[in-house]
Formats: C-alpha cells, sequence, structure tokens
C-alpha cells in the first residue's frame, strides 16, 4: 500500500456573492515510502494548495472547503482534528517552502526554530536538545554549526537559510517530505546544491519526498514518477523517463517545449505555450486545456475527459492525445485496454 | 549600544536649542504679556513699562535670549512671574503628580489594550473583535475632559466608588519625601496614604489612558492579524508545535514591533495631554498650572514646561529604540 494516498482532492474557496473558486478540483495521486514524486505545473494550477490542503495548513477563512481523501499510512488526514494533525506534521510529515527568508521567523535565533522541533516530537531539551540541533546542521551542510545556532535568519546566506529550513524538517525523520518550489528562490548554483542534498537526505533515510515545482529540469533530476496539474486535475501521470521520452498529453508536451535547450540549433525559437493559464475552461465544460491546446477536437468540448489509463501504466486525462511514434495512429481502442 | 546612547544623548541639545529659540520668539510675539496679566485692561502705559524694564522685557530680544540660555545650562529656568517663585521648585513639587497620572495611565493603555488587540485579531470578525474595534472608534472619538466628567458623575457623584479630586486625602497628614504621593506611602510605609493615592489616581488615570488604549487596542489587532499570514508562522504550523508555543514565540513577539513604537510616540503625549485631565479632576499636578501659566503669559514657565517635555520624549523613544534591539535582532544599534 501506498504511503500516501490522495484521492479526489478538492479544495473550494467561496465568497459571498462571488462563484466559487475549484483552487483543487478532484486531484488523485499516491506516494510509495521512499519514492520521489513531483507535482507539477504551472503557478495557479493548484499545486501549492494541494500540499498545504494535505498538511491542513491552509489559511482558516469562512468559505474554505476541502473534500476527498488524504490517506496517510492508514488515517485520512483530512478528519483528523487539530490535536493528532499537530502531532503528525513535523514528525510523520514534514514541509519545506518556497522562500527560505519569510519562512524563518525574523527574530528568534536559529538554533531555537530547530530545537522547538526536537522538544516537541522528541522530548529534548537544554544540551541534548542543542548538540542534536548542531548535528542536524551539520547534516545539511552548514559550515560552524555551532556558531550558526546562535545566529538569526537575516544573518545566513539564501542557500544557508533553505538548509537551516531543511534541517528542521528532518529533524524527526519524517516518512515523507514535502517540498514546495524548494529551490525557486535561490540562485541557479544554490538550486543544484539544495537538490543534491535533498536527494542524498532521502536516499539516507528513506524518506518519501513529494517535490512540488513548475521546473522541468528539477523533475528531470530527481523525481521517480510525476504528476502533471493543470486546473486544479491531474492531466498526466507517468514514471520520469517515459512522460519525458513520449509525453502524451498535450500539455505536458507543450511544458516541454517551452524549456529551453542548449542543444538547441541557432535562431531556433522556444514553443511557448499560447495563452495563459487563466484562459481555462472550467471542467465541467470540457478540458481546461481545450482554449490553449493545438490538438484540440469538437470532442473536447462539452464533456469532461476522462482519466485514461494506458497499458504501461501511465494515464492521461486527454480524448486526442499525442501519438506515440511506432504505434498505428488512432489509437483510442488501445489506450483504454 | 552605549555609543548608541550617548549619542542620542548628545543630539538632544541642538534639538533643544533649536527648540528654545523658536519658543522663545514666538511666546513674546503673542498679544499681549505678563504686564497685562498683573494690570488687567486698565493699566497706564507707564505702568506697563514700568512692569516689563522689572521683567527685563525691554531689552532686545536676543540679549534675552542669552540670559536665559545662561542660566538653563545651570539648570535654572528662572522665576515665575505669576508666583514668584523658581520655576524649578514650581517643577520639582508639581511634575511628580503628572508623572504618576501618566504612568498610571500607560500601565492601564498597556495592560489592557495589547490583550485585548490580540484577543480581537485572533477572533476576527465574532463579538470581541467588534466590541474592541468599535469601542476603540468610542474611545478615540470622545473627548478627555467628557470621560472625566462622566466617569466622576458615575463612580464617584452616584456610586461613590472613588473619590472625585485631588491626589490624596489632606486629613491623612502624609509624609512628602518625593512628592510621588504613591510612592512616598511605600517608603515612609504609611499603606494607607499609598493606597489612597492610588485610589484617587484611578479615575483621572481611566480618562487619561483612553485614548492610547484605543490606539494601542488597533494597532496591536492590525499587527497580529498581519503576522498571522506571514510565511514563518506557516513554517512553525508545519512543525507540529502546539498552538500555545506558535502564538507566543512566533506571533507574539513579531506583532510587539508597532506596538512599541506607537507607545514612545503616545507616552510622549500623555505627558502634555495630562493637562486637562488634571483640570477635570482637581488633580495637582503640572496641568493646571501650565493651563493656568498661559493665561498669565508666564513665559519662564511655559518654556520650562516644553523644554522638559521635549526632553522626555527624546528619552522615552531611545528607551523605545532600545528596546527594539531587544525584540529585533535586525535592529542591531550602533
Amino acid at each position: 500500500m501506498a504511503l500516501l494516498e490522495v484521492e479526489d482532492l478538492s479544495v473550494t474557496f467561496a465568497r459571498r456573492g462571488q462563484r466559487a473558486v475549484h483552487a483543487v478540483d478532484g486531484v488523485s495521486f499516491s506516494v510509495d515510502a521512499g519514492e520521489v514524486v513531483g507535482l507539477v505545473g504551472e503557478s495557479g494550477c493548484g499545486k501549492s494548495v494541494t500540499s498545504l490542503a494535505i498538511m491542513g495548513l491552509l489559511p482558516k477563512q469562512p468559505g474554505l472547503r476541502v473534500g476527498g481523501k488524504a490517506v496517510f499510512d492508514g488515517t485520512d488526514l483530512l478528519q483528523l482534528d487539530d490535536r493528532s494533525r499537530r502531532d503528525i506534521r513535523g514528525r510523520d510529515i514534514a514541509m519545506i517552502f518556497q522562500d527560505p527568508l519569510s519562512s524563518l521567523n525574523p527574530v528568534i535565533p536559529i538554533g531555537l526554530q530547530v530545537t522547538e522541533v526536537l522538544t516537541r516530537h522528541r522530548g529534548m531539551k537544554g544540551e541534548t536538545a542543542a548538540k542534536e540541533a548542531a548535528a542536524l546542521l551539520d547534516r545539511v551542510g552548514i559550515p560552524d554549526p555551532k556558531r550558526r545556532l546562535k545566529e538569526y535568519p537575516h544573518q545566513l546566506s539564501g542557500g544557508m537559510r533553505q538548509r537551516a529550513l531543511i534541517a528542521m524538517a528532518v529533524a524527526c525523520q519524517p516518512r515523507l517530505l514535502i517540498a514546495d518550489e524548494p529551490t525557486t528562490a535561490l540562485d541557479v548554483t544554490i538550486q543544484a546544491q539544495i537538490l543534491e542534498l535533498l536527494k542524498e537526505l532521502v536516499r539516507d533515510s528513506g524518506t518519501a519526498l513529494l517535490m512540488i515545482t513548475h521546473d522541468l529540469g528539477v523533475v528531470a533530476g530527481m523525481c521517480d514518477t510525476v504528476n502533471v496539474l493543470y486546473g486544479g486535475r491531474v492531466v498526466e501521470t507517468a514514471r520520469r523517463r517515459p512522460l519525458f521520452r513520449q509525453p502524451r498529453h498535450p500539455y505536458t508536451v507543450g511544458l516541454l517545449g517551452s524549456v529551453p535547450r542548449l542543444d538547441a540549433g541557432r535562431g531556433e525559437k522556444l514553443n511557448p505555450i499560447p495563452g495563459s493559464v487563466r484562459d481555462l475552461l472550467p471542467w465541467p465544460e470540457g478540458c481546461a486545456f481545450a482554449p490553449r491546446c493545438a490538438r484540440r477536437t469538437d470532442e473536447c468540448v462539452g464533456e469532461p475527459p476522462e482519466l485514461v489509463h494506458a497499458h504501461d501504466g501511465r494515464s492521461y486525462r486527454c480524448v486526442n492525445p499525442e501519438p506515440v511514434p511506432g504505434l498505428v495512429p488512432a489509437p483510442r481502442e488501445e489506450e483504454s485496454a | 549600544m552605549f555609543r548608541f546612547i550617548v549619542r542620542r544623548l548628545l543630539q538632544l541639545i541642538p534639538t533643544l536649542f533649536g527648540l528654545s529659540l523658536l519658543l522663545f520668539i514666538w511666546l513674546r510675539r503673542l498679544p499681549g504679556g505678563p504686564e497685562t496679566a498683573i494690570l488687567g485692561e486698565r493699566g497706564t502705559p507707564e505702568m506697563r513699562a514700568v512692569i516689563r524694564r522689572n521683567m527685563g522685557l525691554d531689552e532686545p530680544i536676543l540679549v534675552q535670549y542669552g540670559r536665559f540660555v545662561r542660566r538653563l545650562i545651570r539648570l535654572d529656568l528662572g522665576t515665575s512671574t505669576s508666583t514668584k517663585r523658581a520655576v524649578t521648585t514650581e517643577f520639582i513639587e508639581r511634575f511628580p503628580g503628572t508623572v504618576e497620572l501618566t504612568i498610571t495611565a500607560m500601565v492601564i493603555a498597556i495592560g489592557v489594550g495589547i490583550p485585548l488587540g490580540y484577543l480581537a485579531a485572533r477572533r476576527r470578525g465574532r463579538f470581541l473583535d467588534h466590541a474592541s474595534v468599535g469601542g476603540s472608534l468610542i474611545g478615540i472619538c470622545i473627548p478627555v475632559f467628557f470621560l472625566g466628567y462622566l466617569l466622576k458623575a458615575i463612580f464617584s457623584e452616584n456610586l461613590h466608588w472613588f473619590p472625585s479630586s485631588g491626589r490624596q486625602d489632606p486629613t491623612l497628614g502624609a509624609t512628602r519625601v518625593t512628592n510621588f504621593f504613591v510612592l512616598d506611602g511605600l517608603m515612609t510605609r504609611e499603606w494607607d496614604a499609598a493606597a489612597d493615592a492610588l485610589w484617587h489616581l484611578v479615575l483621572p488615570s481611566i480618562a487619561l489612558a483612553s485614548i492610547p488604549l484605543a490606539i494601542i487596542v488597533r494597532i496591536t489587532r492590525a499587527s497580529v492579524l498581519e503576522v498571522l499570514n506571514e510565511d514563518f508562522v506557516r513554517t512553525a504550523e508545519a512543525k507540529g508545535l502546539t498552538e500555545q508555543t506558535v502564538r507566543r514565540r512566533h506571533v507574539l513577539r513579531n506583532a510587539m514591533l508597532p506596538v512599541a513604537t506607537s507607545i514612545g510616540l503616545l507616552a510622549g503625549g500623555l505627558l502634555s495631554g495630562a493637562v486637562l485631565t488634571e483640570t477635570v479632576f482637581a488633580f495637582s499636578g503640572i496641568g493646571a498650572f501650565v493651563a493656568e501659566a498661559i493665561g498669565q503669559r508666564d513665559y519662564p514657565v511655559l518654556m520650562g514646561f516644553i523644554l522638559i517635555i521635549a526632553v522626555v520624549y527624546v528619552l522615552v523613544n531611545l528607551l523605545v529604540d532600545l528596546s527594539y534591539s531587544f525584540i529585533d535582532p535586525r535592529v542591531r544599534v550602533r
């Protein structure tokens, strides 16, 4: 059984007098123990909201509705009361965020921000906690950890701050680590270091990693399985290699096409996806991607496309998918097999 | 840290110099003068001239200012033209009452304002929130003297819970040491005197606290609401910390920064704002004395009062700046 099984997760923000916004609209995916899973999509596709809903960290506000299931190790996280949720957070499921500076408390030292997790979940206090905190900082590659413990976030560089946040997240050796665009706010060279660190940590400790990103380069370097999100739904799920070699959903094709390549010919242009995430069709009225899709047919509008499970273990939500080279065109019977 | 304090105190000198020069000239430009106040409308020009000469007011203004500054360096603020006593003596007698009143009002404003603002933010959109936001609006709008009379009418004249005027019951015959009546009572172990002085402080300090209290409630509420949306609060929640730890360690401490600033600004203003409250409660502080001095064109008293207020303002805000470096490590004073 999977470690985390997200089933038909939906998050709706309703405001009085306004149309309800379906930020996440029936997302399903799973993460196995020790696996690295990617959640990929443009900004606004619902990937961050998905992770916050799993953690129970969505800002409490009237009109917020969370539906579906997020079963972690046999318990549905969405049904838990506040106290049990706090017990799981930081201990079994930890999370790191996008902007390391704003994610750290500016007025208390790094040391306390690490030890408070140890005190909360591992009952460590005083000297023991300080020692363990230093060991954790050392493990995430922060030099001179003893001194760093006394410093404040503004005294650390961006990369160091993200390392410190990672140290806090792995302090209790969680079974699942959720990383929400952990490298977006960092320099390219630092990005690679942080990704390398994350890879190392999950490999050594057997922690599963849910990697939320818009960066296909990150996906290519890290993920075992990839879920592509569009308009609050998963539009394609595949193992990493098949996804990059033969994307089936036109949106995945578009994402891959808009990545600049070093081996591209001179003067060759990038192929961005036309339009923006805002030009989406509500799912009940058809495929949300249809307004921007190059392979749109008449069938795309009217009914929402079902998720098609292909024979090679991958699935996509499209009525006119990208053909697989070598197969006979119009492979619709084969796909549903 | 030490150098920062010294530098700030040195900055006080040019500030006071500029302020005193401006005031000196401006006060003497006001219509009327001490001679009119003393003689009334009927004084002959000759009588006025005699008084002006006796007070040294006939000399060029810069000569007068020079004399003022020379005395000021020896901490001599001159002699009151209306009471004929040294201004410093008058102040030593009267300032403690005002300071006592101001401190009590500030303690009430901070002690009630911060918790109330915090609770309002936590219960946003609920009854307590609406009540405290609405209440603070009323608090800001009601003039202090009106609130003073209202409190007096209800709690003193009708219910007889609190005395309606004065600083202490004179029949107690309390010993005077510092002229801070509560402190005197504690120092001389005259407990009944201390309690009585404190009792006299209740109504006037509530009246005086109303505006700063309302401002502190609003600033705390807004600041807490802002901090609750910060990323680091989400991080703290993601760590699974208890609600109590998240609130105390991560929310409250960060929310205190703007509140500290406003307290500094309010405290200075409160000292000068005590004038009205003291008048309503016949509370013998500096306020009533200064109000009188304005009518009498008592230049030395007015100069002294404003300069002392300025010094207090600078000192209070220096304290606030120092407290910053304890609350926020990013603000390192140099």
